[in-house]
């Protein structure tokens, strides 16, 4: 079963589209997944990256990273109307840490302790936010996630106080 | 009184106008200005408004936009209102219509005054498209009449508030009500645009003259004598056929966005969707967002219908997506209590055995639009009946003129697509009837040509919106054929 039967994508999947960066890059320090594998006619994310590190030529065509050009900022994370990009940071020891889009209540903060939940909505451990900001309404949010999980954890559930 | 009202919301905040009080039966309803009627009724707990003429099943909310007619309700004496696009005002008596309305028992009989207009171009309908339309018109100089049904400029865009994708060029990255507010507040500052709101173009006459109700507080019968129509009345929400589809609670997925997100109204509890395309998918994450539990979301065929980002964004909050599945039954008593769901093989077949039981309370339908076309149809134009379109659609020139010369079309209305599509060719048919109408030079000219380029050579050639440009590439025909159809020759 493809992703448009499954409603979410494996890594073997991405691997496979060419969408992961390379392992050394990876641990390099930050850099943007783009999880975005049909082609749909948007290019906000061309538009927002202050790095000019997407590339696309017509605008349908998928997001293709220029991984050297990328530092991760995650400035486009919040933006991507599709909330289908993802910094990933693997240069720390022992954690990895994720910034993913959030437009849920209640508002994240930092050092609050978040569920974390993998491309199916299961939860797979648990996390630490450690930092979180807005771009209209739509928070980036970063949070420290165990370095086995980097490739699975896309999503946060904060608990109700 | 139950509350669903919507007071914390991530997007949204929902700055309430002043409290308003009306009647309904004989009770007293606390409402706040800006709200539909219906909207009002629905965040105190009412769910059935209407019963059927034969057989008195319950009506409950079903479009929230005035397509449906499942709202009919009698208002200040004035039957066959529909109250989801009525909005409250301070002392109104609203009662429930038992089926069919005696319009000659209706209390209210005064014949309303008949007001002429002349004008450059008229604009049917202020979504997305007519929007666009009147502001480009009004940009180069056009006088400008705009009409809108619903008592609020916008269209679909009032209740969408995901983040748009496309160009850039037309607000992608930015929430559609977002979009709404600056349209229609720039919409307002042209002297040569006037607007009336709750203003229904009901026909039109001989000569290009346009019948408009205008409902509501001040009636009036609005004549307008246009040299230009540009109709953009947008789209309906596609029922379904399943036992109990006829309970409240079976709601189109536009109906529920339109209270939660246009008025701040939870529309339940407990939901499933029915249905995988974009609407179904962002409804079901904006239902999330309300506070609705979203049980599953089912698909007959074998794929989403949808774009895989917004089908991956409710599945990884752990929402079900069961393709080939779809609804056998609803239950309830007045009000939906339970949904059945089943599977289907590929010959869409449900397979016996494999049946399971919501609790829910709503059922959200969203298989598709359907272009609003009656305007379209009584004013003579030549339709054609396109599935990939979503139905009967007029046949229209690439600068979006019909058949009934100086008509044109734009926006859902000329076959489904999204509110980018329905801003271009807003704009595209704004510029033909600019040239028509000796205010455009040059300009306009190679302007519409690199719109029309962009809009069939780029931004449709998309493959995920490429069936709905076959669909609009069935109806598109060129000027000289246009002449021969409406000399009664058919393609
Ligand atoms: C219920 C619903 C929900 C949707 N949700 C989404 C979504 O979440 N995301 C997305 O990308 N797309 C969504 N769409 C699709 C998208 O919004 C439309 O493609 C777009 O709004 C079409 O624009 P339009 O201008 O053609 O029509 P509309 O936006 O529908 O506007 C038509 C306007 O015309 C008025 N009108 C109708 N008939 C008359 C008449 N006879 N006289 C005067 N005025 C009239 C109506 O009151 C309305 O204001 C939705 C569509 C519908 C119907
Ligand atoms: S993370 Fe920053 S640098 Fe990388 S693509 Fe996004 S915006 Fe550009
Ligand atoms: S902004 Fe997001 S949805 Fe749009 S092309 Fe880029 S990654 Fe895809
Ligand atoms: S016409 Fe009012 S709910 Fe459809």
């Amino acid at each position: 079963m493809s992703y448009k039967e499954k409603g979410y994508i494996t890594p073997e999947e991405l691997e496979k589209l060419g969408l992961l960066p390379p392992r050394e890059r990876l641990e390099k320090g930050p850099v943007v997944i783009a999880e975005c594998p049909e082609e749909i006619p948007c290019n906000i994310c061309v538009h927002v990256c202050p790095f000019k590190a997407i590339k696309m030529d017509k605008i349908y065509e998928i997001p293709r990273i220029d991984w050297n050009k990328c530092i991760g900022c995650g400035v486009c994370v919040p933006q991507c109307p599709g909330q289908a990009l993802f910094v990933v940071d693997l240069s720390k020891p022992g954690q990895a840490l994720i910034t993913l889009p959030y437009e849920f209540l209640p508002r994240p903060e930092k050092g609050m302790r978040v569920k974390l939940l993998n491309r199916q909505g299961k939860p797979v451990g648990e996390g630490v936010i450690v930092k979180a900001w807005q771009h209209d309404r739509t928070w980036a949010v970063t949070v420290s996630v165990p370095k086995d999980k980097w490739l699975e954890v896309r999503a946060i559930w904060i608990p109700e106080k | 009184m139950p509350d669903y009202r919507i007071y914390e919301h991530p997007i949204l905040d929902f700055r309430r106008g002043r409290r308003v009080r009306f009647y309904y039966r004989d009770k007293v309803i606390e409402a706040y200005e800006g709200e539909s009627i219906l909207a009002a009724l629905y965040a105190v707990g009412y769910r059935v408004f209407n019963r059927s003429p034969k057989l008195g099943l319950p009506r409950g909310a079903y479009c929230m936009i005035g397509k449906c007619s499942s709202c009919l309700s009698i208002v200040d004496g004035v039957p066959n209102t529909r109250i989801c696009i009525e909005p409250v005002r301070e002392g109104i008596h609203v009662e429930p219509q038992e089926g069919l309305a005696d319009i000659r028992r209706a209390r209210k009989q005064e014949v309303v005054e008949t007001v002429k207009v002349e004008t450059d171009l008229l604009v049917v309908g202020g979504g997305p498209a007519g929007l666009k339309a009147a502001l480009v018109a009004a940009e180069h100089g056009a006088d400008v009449v705009l009409v809108n049904d619903h008592f609020v400029l916008g269209g679909q865009l009032v209740k969408q508030t995901h983040k748009f994708f496309g160009s850039r060029d037309y607000f992608g990255g930015t929430r559609g009500f977002r979009i709404a507010e600056i349209l229609s507040k720039k919409v307002k500052e042209y002297s040569n645009v006037h607007v009336y709101t709750n203003g229904f173009a009901y026909g039109y006459f001989k000569g290009g003259v346009v019948g408009v109700a205008v409902h509501g507080e001040h009636p009036l019968n609005l004549l307008v004598k246009a040299k230009t129509i540009i109709a953009a009345p947008g789209a309906a929400e596609k029922g379904l056929d399943f036992e109990g589809n006829y309970l409240p609670g079976v709601m189109g997925a536009g109906g529920a966005q339109t209270l939660m997100n246009q008025y701040g109204v939870r529309p339940g509890d407990k939901a499933v969707v029915i249905g995988s395309g974009n609407v179904g998918l962002i409804i079901a994450y904006q239902l999330l967002q309300a506070g609705v539990k979203v049980e599953a979301l089912a698909e007959i065929l074998p794929r989403i219908g949808g774009w895989f980002v917004h089908a991956a964004k409710i599945r990884r909050l752990g929402v079900k997506i069961l393709t080939r599945h779809s609804i056998v039954r609803a239950i309830g008593s007045d009000r939906v209590e339970k949904a059945v769901l089943q599977a289907y093989d590929e010959r869409f077949r449900p397979i016996p055995g494999t049946e399971k039981e919501f609790d829910v309370d709503l059922v959200l339908i969203s298989i598709g639009l359907q272009p609003d076309t009656k305007f379209f149809a009584q004013a003579g134009a030549v339709m054609k009946w396109v599935p990939e379109a979503g139905g009967l659609v007029p046949i229209r020139t690439w600068g979006q003129e019909t058949s009934v010369e100086n008509l044109f079309v734009a926006g859902d209305a000329s076959g489904i697509e999204e509110a980018t599509t329905a801003f271009i060719e807003g704009e595209i048919a704004a510029l033909s009837a600019l040239l028509k109408l000796g205010l455009g030079g040059k300009e306009v000219e190679e302007r519409r040509g690199k719109l029309i380029d962009f809009l069939w050579n780029e931004y449709r050639m998309a493959p995920v919106v490429r069936r709905a440009r076959e669909g609009k590439l069935k109806v598109t025909v060129s000027e000289e054929e246009m002449e021969k159809i409406r000399m009664g020759e058919f393609p």
